[in-house]
């Protein structure tokens, strides 16, 4: 069973911000899921490659030519505080622990 | 009208090259049934044809495409399902859906789906559940599920959508349509928010055989911004089998067995289907995929961890939703994430950041992609003795809405038949195969990597022995 202090430390890395139901529902959701897929840990794979790419492919370099991008308006258009050519972001804040 | 909505996708563009039919027509009376949807199939509708018409012997002959949300279109809202990204127009169109509009499938409209095409039900979107046309008390599966739907209704002539674990295959079962899940690598990547990039697959949904091997053909090949995409070996080209002499099925113990859980009426829809096989000439014969049981949890771990990476870029700062701008950074990351994304969004998010962290990493996720290889060998070595693999495509057929919803891991059991071919990266078509209880069955076969010519051929010549009619859903 996953505890409540383990699943506010992967929500933290995750940049969710959970209500105290949902700590929760997710600890206990989670720890039904992991108990099912702890069973892969049971198997002999030792010696056994882990799977990088499924179709294998080699030389998928392009050449490295300058080309022009989407105009700088276009990928603004969507975004909620277009400042100044660039994304507006809030103040990073005082720092958080 | 009712002419025109009768007609398959490849018989209609063949009428309009015969000048027989106005590609305008063709638009404009599929148009107003999508416009008229009932079954929230669809989440955005073009306002008429496009602008240019397709060339008079256009492949596509103008037959409009509906495309699953998560392919971004230039100008037209592309939410993946989500809220957080409501009303979102991208800048650019996905690689594969230009390549179908080049080819004469203008876009008919975008498709409801599971929320970054995670679900097996379409109940996971944002914008509300699709009903299933043949009864819609149920749902249509997922994540395609508004393509499944709206090709099934006879809403749209065809349908793009997206497979990472089966959700082209799955919904396309569980609305009585065809559904194919092409080699990884053979369409390009490029324009779908992704979901899990080592497994995600465009592929076609529709009516039949003929019409998946037409689009599947305009949609292939290598695309310079996808590094990942590949140059399709051979030409495909539309399938014509009339029997399956000397075809070797392999029936996986492992998946058609007890443990599947597959539904009575699915098997013997499945075993009927397999007596008609052998009657066109194939052999049909048990094979072993000895760790296809465990590919559901290494896919969901696999799947998870690529989505929590690929879902960060959703944080309130380049597009989509932001909320609490005027709090510090780190609270609107937060906020924009917790408010924007659904309940399974986050359980996968969270699962995969788990699976992903510190002192766990080789434990889950480096396990997962050793299972991944062992199962890819599987396949290997029943391809050595078999041609194709067949299996049930889903376990059960359509269930109620809200009938799963409050346990993930029964959800996550609908992949059963499917996830081991997305691990392998192989392709895999799902084909209508008759009726239990008034609803209908997926029959799935898997081939080796890029044997989709011949896949299709021998779904084809299935196809017809089994005759299939799906017109009582596009009533």
């Amino acid at each position: 069973m996953l505890e409540r202090a383990q699943v506010l430390h992967v929500a933290r890395l995750a940049r969710l911000e959970l209500s105290d139901d949902e700590v929760e529902r997710m600890a206990d959701e989670l720890s039904k899921v992991l108990d099912h897929i702890e069973k892969i840990r049971e198997l002999d794979l030792r010696g056994v490659q882990p799977t990088s790419h499924v179709i294998d492919v080699a030389g998928v370099l392009r050449a490295d030519e300058p080309e022009p991008s989407l105009p700088v308006e276009a990928v603004l258009a969507s975004a909620p505080e277009p400042l100044e050519g660039g994304f507006g972001v809030p103040s990073p804040g005082p720092a958080t622990a | 009208m009712s002419d025109l909505l009768d007609l398959t996708a490849a018989a209609a563009a063949e009428r309009v090259r015969a000048k027989e039919i106005d590609p305008g027509e063709l638009f404009e009376a599929y148009r107003e049934r999508a416009a008229a949807d009932e079954l929230n199939a669809f989440t955005w509708v073009a306002d008429g044809p496009p602008a240019e018409a397709p060339a008079a012997d256009a492949a596509l002959g103008g037959a409009p495409l509906a495309v699953k949300d998560l392919f971004c279109t230039e100008g037209v809202p592309s939410q993946s399902g989500s809220r957080i990204l409501e009303g979102y127009r991208p800048p650019y169109t996905a690689t594969v859906v230009a390549r179908l509009h080049r080819a004469g499938a203008p876009l008919l409209g975008k498709t409801n789906q599971d929320e970054f095409a995670m679900g097996s039900s379409t109940e996971n979107s944002g914008f509300g559940p699709v009903l299933n046309p043949w009864d819609r008390t149920r749902v249509p599966g997922g994540s395609s599920g508004g393509s499944a739907a709206a090709v099934a209704a006879g809403l749209a002539p065809w349908a793009l959508g997206t497979d990472t674990g089966g959700s082209i295959r799955q919904p396309a079962a569980l609305c009585g349509i065809v559904g194919l899940k092409p080699t990884y690598g053979a369409c390009s990547r490029y324009g779908m928010i992704a979901f899990a990039s080592s497994l995600d697959q465009a592929g076609p949904l529709t009516r039949d055989v003929t019409d998946a091997a037409l689009l599947l053909g305009q949609m292939v090949g290598h695309d310079r911004r996808d590094s990942t995409s590949l140059e399709f070996p051979g030409e495909l080209t539309l399938p014509s089998a009339e029997d399956l002499k000397g075809i070797r099925l392999g029936v996986p113990e492992e998946l058609t067995g007890s443990e599947g859980g597959v539904e009575a009426g699915v098997r013997e829809r499945f075993e009927a289907t397999l007596r008609l096989a052998e009657q066109l000439g194939a052999s049909v014969e048990p094979c072993r995929l000895p760790h296809a049981p465990h590919a559901l949890s290494a896919y969901y771990l696999i799947a998870p961890a690529e989505a929590s990476s690929n879902l960060a870029r959703f944080d309130g700062v380049r597009y989509g939703l932001r909320v609490d701008g005027d709090a510090d950074l780190l609270s609107m990351y937060e906020r924009t994430r917790s408010q924007g994304f659904g309940a399974e969004v986050k359980r996968r998010i969270m699962l995969g950041t788990y699976a992903l962290s510190s002192g766990y990493y080789e434990a889950y996720y480096g396990t997962a992609q050793k299972v991944r290889t062992k199962i890819s060998e599987d396949f290997r070595e029943a391809f050595e003795g078999f041609d194709f693999i067949v299996t049930p495509t889903s376990p059960w057929t359509a269930f109620e809405l809200g009938s799963k919803t409050a346990d993930p891991l029964a959800m996550y059991l609908n992949d059963f038949c499917t996830v081991p071919m997305s691990l392998a990266g192989i392709p895999a078509v799902s084909i209508p195969c008759g009726l239990s209880e008034g609803l209908p069955v997926g029959f799935q076969l898997a081939g080796p990597a890029f044997s989709e010519g011949r896949l299709l051929d021998v779904a084809y010549a299935l196809e017809q022995a089994i005759g299939f009619d799906g017109s009582e859903a596009r009533r």
